[in-house]
């Protein structure tokens, strides 16, 4: 979202190798793709919602098909893509397990990055004003936001052991630095990335 | 504010780019050429050639020295080469129509529009079987002297785009920076995507699918037989004397309903009578809907050959563009090399969005640089020509990515 927090970002880029298909999901501007397909020749599709920023990915030159993700993505082929981004996307489709699922079926992988609700500061300041958060990550007042589905890292590793999902890496941003996710510090990262496949396709 | 179907049909004139204005390219005058003759025919997909072929076009702008500045432009049903730009001389080439209103895409194509003709040099051409410039079945016949009427050969889309390469050739054109069309025209731009991988960079199909539904079909069977039935129509032999006006009007009547979709027209007439007050108790034109349409159908007459309709709606029919692959869209789709912009509109229900974004994802299915976008309007097909701003907007970021 509009926050101006790349680490997401950059972590996509140095994770997908030279010259693989990438679709993201919620593409944005496309800057991701962008930065992925001039950087390192990777073949990438985006789907995007908002028709202002189909343009903008198009005037990018990154190819973007206009489609809502809580449609599926009926009519892409299983496993046609190396990998399957969802930068901070998530929290704001209204089917989120299904998104997940498709993602699970047209990627060998997928990316999912989010803001982490668990959050200590998020919390803290639930318990403290009794007023939906407003931090830096989520920056939304209640009525505005786009991120209708909150939820936390935890909830996140519940849902991939119940649908037998490996979590092949896991990242944490910490506000200032970024590092590999660790389950026992869970609640002072303010965003989570973690990079997943089925057991049955490895 | 004026309603933009007003300026569809010409009734107002208050937001056309005038002749010595920045935005307009200004007088054009259509050029013709002779691209098949006797030793050089053009050899149709019916398996029968024809020769000789005469092709109207005009351009806009200038060539670049490079020669890869070309943008070929690609009209509709009832469309001619005068995409921009004010005719000189109406008159002279007998479409004093032209003379109230600009080329049929003057909202794209000018000076610093989507269609920038101070970067690109913009060709649009008849099509063959048309009535306006190029040979059709009112050309005459070679064999008899006397115009073809049904004697003209069945064309195709496919034919359309070869005769378009000869016209890039005698241009001394390689390879167009792009193709671009609407409805049949956006057709036209997938079949050069898929006939000339090698000569297209990059396809701008609008309002346009990969073939057309079987309800476009069953429209398009009714219009031909309203003309055919005509008392006029006399075999299609017809020119010279009395012509098949009544079924050309309600051809075209029923093309018309197929452009708007339910809520243009409710906004449009909504229910209104003519007279402004209510039921005159007669079977007259009682409804405005039923006005506009048939105005839309006495006008059409006026400018357009009944023989020309039916053809041309042939082309429309016969058109699939997974012919390339053997029936199979997505082997099809894997020809294209250039990169494809596919603009469907939300309330299009003759050229469906879902048909667009199944189109989009066959090309995707094969890797190409497809992008789509589904335009929310509310005008139906007629939307093409009416988002202007919306659709230049796609456009203009497509052409010229940063």
């Amino acid at each position: 979202m509009a926050n101006g927090n790349r680490f997401d970002h950059e972590i996509i880029y140095g994770l997908i190798p030279g010259g693989a298909t990438v679709l993201d999901l919620g593409c944005g501007d496309g800057e991701l793709l962008m930065s992925l397909i001039e950087g390192k020749g990777v073949r990438g599709l985006g789907i995007e919602k908002d028709i202002d920023r189909v343009a903008e990915t198009i005037s990018r030159g990154v190819p973007v098909l206009h489609a809502d993700l809580d449609e599926g993505l009926a009519g892409l082929p299983d496993r046609h893509f190396d990998y399957v981004v969802l930068e901070k996307t998530l929290q704001a489709v209204n089917r989120p397990l299904f998104v997940l699922e498709e993602m699970l079926r047209v990627g060998a992988a997928g990316i999912v990055s989010f803001p982490n609700f668990g959050h200590w500061q998020v919390i803290s300041s639930l318990l403290l004003t009794g007023k939906m958060p407003v931090t830096p990550i989520l920056p939304y007042q209640w009525h505005d936001t786009p991120n209708i589905h909150l939820f936390t890292a935890r909830d996140f590793l519940d849902w991939a052991e119940e649908k037998r999902v490996k979590i092949v890496q896991g990242f944490s941003w910490y506000g200032d630095r970024a590092a590999p996710f660790s389950e026992e510090c869970f609640s002072l990262a303010e965003e989570v990335l973690f990079v997943v496949s089925r057991y049955d396709q490895e | 504010m004026s309603d933009p179907l007003d300026a569809f049909t010409g009734k107002s004139d208050t937001k056309f780019d005038a002749p010595g204005t920045a935005r307009s390219v200004g007088w054009t005058a259509p050029e013709k050429v002779r691209l098949a003759d006797e030793r050089n025919p053009l050899p149709l997909d019916c398996g029968r050639t024809i020769a000789p072929v005469d092709v109207e076009y005009e351009t806009y702008g200038r060539l670049n020295q490079k020669r890869d500045n070309a943008i070929l432009i690609l009209h509709a049903l009832s469309g001619d080469a005068h995409a921009a730009g004010w005719l000189s001389d109406p008159d002279g080439l007998g479409r004093p129509w032209l003379k109230s209103r600009p080329g049929w895409w003057d909202n794209m194509i000018g000076p610093g529009k989507a269609f920038d003709t101070t970067k690109y040099f913009v060709i649009c051409s008849n099509i063959l079987g048309s009535c306006y410039g190029s040979t059709g079945p009112s050309s005459p016949d070679p064999e008899t002297g006397r115009p073809y009427g049904l004697r003209f050969p069945v064309v195709t889309v496919g034919d359309w785009v070869r005769l378009q390469a000869r016209l890039v050739d005698h241009l001394g054109i390689r390879r167009l920076f792009a193709v671009a069309g609407g409805s049949l025209g956006g057709q036209q731009a997938l079949e050069w995507a898929l006939a000339y991988p090698d000569r297209v960079e990059s396809a701008i199909i609008i309002a346009a699918t990969a073939r057309l539904s079987d309800q476009g079909l069953a429209f398009n069977a009714v219009a031909r037989q309203a003309i055919t039935t005509d008392p006029c129509f006399n075999g299609g032999n017809y020119y010279g004397g009395a012509t098949p006006d009544r079924g050309l009007a309600v051809a075209r009547m029923l093309g018309h309903i197929t452009y708007l979709s339910e809520i243009s027209m409710r906004r449009k007439f909504g229910r209104r009578f003519c007279n402004g007050y209510g039921p005159g108790f007669q079977l007259g034109v009682e409804f405005e809907v039923e006005g506009y349409l048939r105005h839309q159908g006495e006008a059409f007459v006026e400018r357009f050959d009944a023989n020309s309709y039916l053809y041309i709606t042939r082309a429309a029919d016969y058109y699939d563009a997974a012919k390339w692959g053997d029936g199979d869209l997505d082997r099809a789709c894997r020809r294209i090399q250039s990169k494809a912009l596919l603009v469907s509109f939300s309330s299009d229900w003759l050229y469906p969005p879902a048909q667009m974004k199944e189109l989009a994802l066959a090309m995707g299915r094969g890797r190409k640089r497809v992008s789509y976008a589904n335009i929310s309007s509310s005008y139906g097909h007629d939307a093409f020509l009416l988002e202007v701003e919306k659709l230049a907007h796609l456009v203009r970021c497509f052409l010229e990515k940063r």
